[in-house]
């Protein structure tokens, strides 16, 4: 479960000044559900999943993260999270089950433990084949396995992606697409970020519009559609964002 | 939980580090054999030099003294030299190196010397030149040698002892102990190859772990994992000080193997000289170096972690540990200068007192209140060091600056 209360994170710029890239903003996510937080670029997606990540430290409000405060216990917020983007790479030098293991160890896992998850994971998905190379030495798609790993091998409750297929292939997106999906099946609850409207149509259960780092509206595909009185997601997103877009440009 | 956490963070940077070909050239190969190399090289190629000039019969131009046959004979019959015919154009024969000195020797020489009478004989060479330099003290050799049996020639003459110009003998004894002899002439040398390889050593590390995982894009990976950011900086600030102390380590021993080689080479080239030189630098000394050192290590480690973490990238970060290079070696060749002794505001000096305490201790010098007030006030620079390497491990615009 998260439930974001008035999340607000305000960064010092020198040449802006003081720059709003997330502005009140407040949602529920329940377990075995998929939320996709839809928004263009700095539109304050990636700000508001690292402040849920405990990544970075909300300027005001707060969020519970399965069931703990990541003002007031940050530490088992992230114990209880698996946060993936394109921006978490893999440390080059380590092999994918060192990799792995790492991650188990830092997450508190006995050895016990983390070699029975890896040995569950990496049967799952397919990556017995090149457990012991090197990950600098691996193809896109392999080190985009080797990310799922590390997000699963401390199972979990809450599953963060941020735009976690930008710059993928096609293969190595579905890959991804796929794990979100099962993170769902699994009744994990799932956030997750994007611009593309058509992994949202396929993936999400609620949606959030945001821009400006503001979170203009949310629901339902099936609210959406409703409220708005347009079909095509990229329609209803084009008629929430518009009005403050010009808003903007008159200011 | 704690220190397991640093403990899991450390093993982790030292397995990462000991595939990455950089900080194992910095930390092992450079202090291996960069002290060889620079010491034990610099000494052969000194002592070959040397040696070639004094073995060189140098070709020396004899001015005049045709009418001084004995002394012209003399010299052309002396094997040190091989005397050549004067020419007008001697000093742009020195110059040109075709000669290497020339000696004029003035009218009637032989005469005036029979006589008793005083003249001048000139010598001329090329300053700053070592063959020429070595031709002329051959032929400055020759005339003192002269000089000094034509004074006991006439002293036997008129039935006098010798010592009628020589009332007495003085000579001057050395009473340092051989390791002082050492500490003063090379003292300064160890502690500022163990800093300067302490800092070499942890700056590839230092810059990998930080500025390195933001461009690799690992830094987002790590801080969503559980660990918390001062348990993620004190692993690798760990794993930082290993490298800086492996190299200061490595430096020691090789600095040691090569002393040795040293030791036997200079003390072979000033054998038979009024003052052989002996060396002689204790495994106490050696130990109480490092342990001077170790502070200086832990400020190094994490003044460049603090530094490093400021960059984005590998490039800049290297940009911004350049100037802290400059203010680690200068005081470390101020300190090695001879002549430059510890004082009260010195001590508190970072880098510069650690040299100069450590010159103190190879020499076999304890001065334990400065050796005391040197280690503390390093120890707090460490200390200050390693609060602003967290501090700035906990700051967002450090560590997602864009």
């Amino acid at each position: 479960m998260i439930e974001a209360e008035g999340l607000c994170k305000v960064f010092k710029d020198k040449k802006r000044g003081e720059v709003r890239a997330v502005n009140n903003v407040s949602f529920v996510c329940k377990p075995g559900e998929i939320y996709g937080l839809l928004g263009a670029n700095g539109a304050g997606k990636t700000t508001t999943l690292r402040m849920l990540a405990t990544i970075l430290e909300p300027t005001s409000g707060t969020a519970r993260v399965a069931g703990f405060d990541l003002m007031k216990d940050p530490e088992n917020v992230r114990a209880n999270v698996g946060f993936l983007s394109t921006a978490t790479a893999l440390y080059g030098r380590l092999t994918a089950q060192e990799m792995v293991e790492y991650f188990g160890r830092l997450y508190g896992l006995d050895e016990a433990t983390i070699s029975q998850r890896i040995n569950e994971i990496f049967t799952r998905l397919e990556m017995n084949e090149f457990r012991d190379r090197r990950c600098d030495k691996l193809s896109t798609g392999m080190k985009q396995k080797v990310s799922i790993a590390r997000t699963l091998v401390h199972n979990p409750a809450v599953m963060i992606f941020d735009e976690p297929t930008i710059g993928l292939d096609v293969m190595a997106a579905r890959t991804i697409v796929q794990f979100i999906r099962e993170c769902r099946d699994n009744g994990k609850t799932v956030i997750f970020s994007t611009h593309v409207m058509s992994e949202v149509e396929k993936l999400c259960d609620h949606i959030g519009i945001i821009h400006g780092g503001m979170l203009l509206t949310e629901g339902t595909l099936a609210d959406l559609r409703q409220r708005y009185a347009l079909q095509d997601l990229e329609d209803i997103f084009v008629k929430v964002v518009e009005p403050h877009m010009v808003k903007e440009a008159v200011a | 939980m704690k220190l397991r956490n640093i403990w899991i963070v450390y093993r982790k940077e030292l397995r990462d580090s000991l595939r990455d070909r950089r900080t194992l050239v910095a930390m092992i190969v450079v202090p291996l054999l960069v002290m060889p190399l620079l010491s034990v090289g610099a000494l052969v190629l000194m002592s070959k030099i040397i040696g070639e000039a004094k073995q060189e019969v140098p070709r020396v131009m004899i001015l005049g003294g045709e009418n001084s046959p004995k002394t012209r004979e003399a010299l052309e019959s002396n094997k040190e030299i091989k005397a050549e015919p004067g020419s007008s154009d001697y000093i742009q024969l020195i110059s040109d190196k075709k000669v290497r000195a020339a000696v004029e020797i003035p009218p009637d020489f032989d005469g005036a010397i029979a006589r008793g009478d005083q003249l001048t004989v000139r010598i001329y060479n090329y300053q700053g030149d070592l063959k020429s330099g070595v031709a002329a003290d051959k032929l400055e050799k020759f005339f003192n040698d002269l000089s000094s049996r034509t004074v006991q020639e006439r002293l036997a003459a008129r039935n006098l002892p010798p010592t009628m110009v020589k009332p007495f003998e003085l000579k001057t004894q050395n009473v340092a102990p051989p390791e002082k002899v050492s500490g003063a002439m090379i003292g300064g040398f160890i502690p500022y190859f163990v800093i300067i390889l302490s800092l070499t050593g942890a700056m590839y590390p230092a810059i990998d772990l930080t500025a390195g995982e933001k461009e690799r894009g690992t830094i987002e990976t790590i801080l969503c994992s559980r660990v918390s950011r001062t348990h993620l900086v004190f692993g690798k600030f760990f794993m930082v000080l290993t490298a800086s102390l492996g190299s200061a380590i490595l430096a020691m021993i090789s600095m040691g193997a090569s002393f040795q080689v040293a030791k036997a080479m200079m003390v072979g080239m000033t054998k038979g000289t009024d003052n052989p030189l002996q060396f002689s630098i204790g495994i106490k000394a050696i130990g109480a170096v490092f342990l001077m050192a170790l502070p200086i290590t832990v400020f190094f480690s994490a003044a460049l972690l603090a530094i490093a973490l400021m960059a984005k990238s590998y490039k800049e970060a290297q940009s911004y540990i350049s100037p802290l290079m400059i203010f680690a070696i200068m005081p470390a060749i101020v300190g090695m200068l001879p002549g430059t002794e510890l004082n009260a505001r010195l001590s508190l000096i970072p880098v510069l007192n650690t040299t100069l305490v450590c010159k103190d201790i190879v020499s076999g010098t304890y001065h334990w209140h400065q050796i005391g007030i040197v280690f503390l006030s390093t120890c707090v620079y460490a200390a200050a060091a390693l609060f602003i390497a967290v501090k700035q491990f906990n700051r967002e615009e450090v560590l997602f600056r864009t």
